[in-house]
């Protein structure tokens, strides 16, 4: 049991997918200018990389070695078609915020690289936990950068404006404050994630590169 | 005139790293030297300009709405547009494994070099991006198509060997530990993400927005601040007065 727990808690922490094996950043990075946008991308890799393991996993004596590639890339496929009609059916504003990188979850590298790590080796128990842990990983990442982005770009959280209204010049407003529309614009997100990395660096010496 | 502004638009302004942070995960992982970065570059701008063109034609006339008008009356009706992702991917899998054989005949060195991320060339989103941004920005020929393929793909080979260069250089300099590596890198993105945001203007004279995600929100906001102050201008004048100040 203890190992199992491992697979679940060691991607959130010294194993984290986008900060330490830098794998997804480009879908990370380009949706998290709102905190409700972020909140879906991860739902929706959530779905894709623990449905898309344990499948993999069932079928990994069956699939031969060389076209495996091209296999695991109709069943991310699959799976992201059915996420993308969910999403246009449910929650169409949401769908055309995040556009293009809906589709752009097959060519998630955090999805292949679990494939190929761990779903061609591994029982599809083991491999739906790892699914998960990854997926929850990447979560927390997109959901602190979303946070940070939306409460200092826009002052709101979900859409709530949290830090008093800018045009009455109520709460943080009324000693001065200004909405930093910088933080909107896509290179913050970098930087932001750029930041992620220092602390958890700076907390953890081992993770420290040459 | 318009092939000119579609290629270098596609080269600098809707820059494929720095405008949609596509293909980043290749991008912070092969552009530790300028060799490797220049020979990945070279793959990606030769995958985008086969696969943009045959994706274009796949699009025309297999998967939009009414696309298959050409097959008779009975099957103009179809809307095969769902099925997109998928034969996008095929013929992306395709393609690079053809790349990926004649890498490995013409040049094994470059093969070995590249390493796993030749295959991975499947799974880089910059080019199902330049796929899905064709279909999504409706490219009317496939001429236009081609040329976008290829523009896209310069953009993603000048970002990774600037990016290179400066890693390479970075070396020999004082980074705080903690930042050392994939650190100080995404923050080096973003300043030059900051910089080539000053070419959105260059070609449209600033007609058109660079960023239709980040323009939508701040469309969004300006209309919210109009409305709200409207509310207020009819409640109360005075207030409406200093808020248009």
């Amino acid at each position: 049991m203890g190992k199992d727990s491992k697979l679940i808690l060691d991607p959130l922490t010294d194993n984290n997918p986008i900060t330490i094996q830098v794998l997804g950043i480009c879908s990370a990075l380009a949706i998290t200018a709102e905190l409700e946008a972020s909140i879906v991308m991860s739902i929706s890799v959530l779905f894709v990389l623990g449905v898309g393991n344990v499948v993999i996993s069932l079928m990994r004596n069956i699939i031969p070695s060389k076209i495996r590639i091209i296999v695991q890339l109709i069943v991310v496929a699959t799976l992201v078609i059915i996420v993308d009609l969910v999403l246009k059916a449910f929650a169409y504003e949401l769908s055309k915020t995040l556009s293009v990188f809906v589709g752009l979850i097959i060519t998630n590298c955090i999805i292949m690289g679990r494939f190929e790590a761990f779903a061609l080796g591994n029982g599809p128990w083991r491999s739906f936990l790892d699914g998960i842990g990854n997926a929850l990983g990447y979560g927390v990442i997109l959901i602190i950068v979303g946070f940070f982005r939306e409460l200092l770009g826009s002052g709101t959280l979900l859409g709530f404006p949290v830090l008093g209204d800018p045009i009455e010049k109520t709460g943080l407003y009324s000693i001065g404050y200004e909405n930093n529309g910088f933080m909107l614009l896509s290179p913050m997100a970098l930087i932001v994630v750029g930041i992620i990395i220092w602390v958890q660096r700076s907390r953890n010496k081992a993770l420290i590169e040459d | 005139m318009e092939h000119i502004e579609l290629f270098f638009k596609s080269i600098f302004i809707d820059n494929m790293v720095f405008a949609t942070f596509l293909g980043m995960c290749s991008y912070l992982a092969v552009s530790k030297k300028v060799s490797t970065a220049v020979g990945l570059g070279a793959a990606v701008i030769f995958v985008l300009a086969i696969t943009v063109p045959l994706n274009w034609l796949l699009d025309q006339y297999i998967l939009q709405p009414g696309a298959l008008s050409w097959l008779g009356d009975d099957y103009a009706g179809y809307d095969l547009s769902f099925l997109s992702f998928i034969m996008f991917i095929a013929t992306i899998a395709t393609m690079v494994q053809l790349v990926e054989i004649i890498v490995e005949k013409f040049s094994p060195s470059l093969y070995n070099s590249l390493g796993i991320f030749l295959p991975l060339i499947a799974v880089n989103c910059a080019i199902l991006g330049g796929s899905l941004f064709m279909q999504s920005r409706e490219i009317e020929t496939l001429g236009l198509a081609l040329n976008y393929g290829i523009g896209s793909g310069i953009g993603w080979f000048l970002a990774i060997l600037a990016i290179a260069a400066i890693r390479e250089k970075i070396r020999y300099s004082n980074v705080p530990p903690a930042l050392r590596g994939l650190g100080i890198t995404f923050i080096i993105t973003g300043l030059m993400a900051i910089g080539f945001m000053s070419f959105g203007g260059m070609l449209t004279g600033g007609d058109e927005e660079t960023k239709p995600e980040d323009n939508s929100t701040a469309i969004e906001i300006i209309k919210e601040d109009i409305k709200q102050e409207e509310a207020k201008y009819k409640s109360n004048l005075e207030i409406a007065e200093n808020t248009n100040k």
